[in-house]
């Protein structure tokens, strides 16, 4: 599963599970913090293409990693997002604070 | 009515208008797809768009979560000393268009109801929770009701009324 993080530059990649949710987000968030911890990138994108589900766990995988960047200044981007993922999204005010692209 | 399609398509026989489903399952993280599958599969006599499916595995992903997380806390379980497997009892019931989950726990309980109902409000920041669990069953279904005390458990109870497309709560 680790070919789903990829460091590219300054931001780290993270491509996000078919299922989001919080079996998986143990998992993604502990890896996430590893990579931004070893290798230093200041953003993170996450790419949504494969997800057709997230609950508020998915939430809690960006909201802490945008606790432990933005404070040094880094971006968080969720990318490829359809509807339902940024209605889910928004409904947290997530738009505010992360970038937000279809 | 919105449903009036649905007679048409003789999708409300008398044999649909009331099913029944009651599931016990162990309170382990990767039964919390198992459980959202299950509701959705349930619910297909009912003929729900894909919007409807997607807000009810969200709203049950919620709660079962929940119940693992939060009902059988370790940390609180650690005090009892129990070693006893932890279950989580899944009740569904359709009857005419409307369906009912209810999620239930015998696990810790919650001491402040109104506030772990509060967006954003979590015990358990340290574990990346977002605290919305409760807004996202409140934004997804129709109806959510928890009865909760210190060392009683939690109940969860979640309605939605199928064939209305809008997703917001719709006042009367």
């Amino acid at each position: 599963m680790e070919e789903n993080f990829k460091v590219i530059d300054n931001y780290l990649m993270v491509r996000m599970p078919e299922e989001v949710d919080h079996h998986k987000s143990v998992y993604i968030s502990k890896t996430a913090d590893e990579y931004i911890m070893k290798e230093g990138v200041g953003n993170v994108v996450f790419d949504f293409e494969d997800t057709r589900f997230m609950d508020s766990s998915g939430i809690g995988i960006i909201i802490g990693r945008y606790k432990k960047i933005s404070y040094f200044g880094g971006k968080v981007f969720a990318i490829n997002t359809d509807m339902r993922i940024r209605r889910t999204l928004m409904i947290c005010g997530l738009h505010k604070v992360i970038e937000i692209m279809e | 009515m919105e449903t009036g399609h649905r007679m048409e398509n003789g999708m409300r026989n008398n044999t649909m208008l009331k099913n029944e489903m009651h599931l016990t399952f162990d309170a382990v993280s990767v039964n919390e797809a198992f459980a959202r599958i299950a509701v959705a599969a349930f619910v297909t006599p009912l003929n729900p768009t894909v919007e409807e499916i997607s807000d009810i595995k969200t709203a049950v992903s919620e709660a079962v979560t929940n119940a693992i997380i939060h009902g059988y806390d370790p940390e609180y379980e650690n005090d009892n000393l129990s070693e006893e497997r932890h279950q989580i009892y899944m009740h569904c019931l359709i009857e005419e268009d409307v369906l009912q989950v209810e999620v239930k726990d015998t696990g810790k309980g919650i001491e402040n109801i109104e506030q772990a109902m509060e967006p954003l409000f979590t015990t358990k920041p340290e574990m990346d929770r977002s605290g919305m669990g409760f807004a996202f069953m409140e934004a997804f279904m129709d109806d959510l009701e928890v009865i909760s005390a210190p060392g009683m458990g939690t109940t969860v109870q979640m309605k939605k009324k199928l064939g209305t497309t809008s997703w917001i709560r719709q006042e009367d």
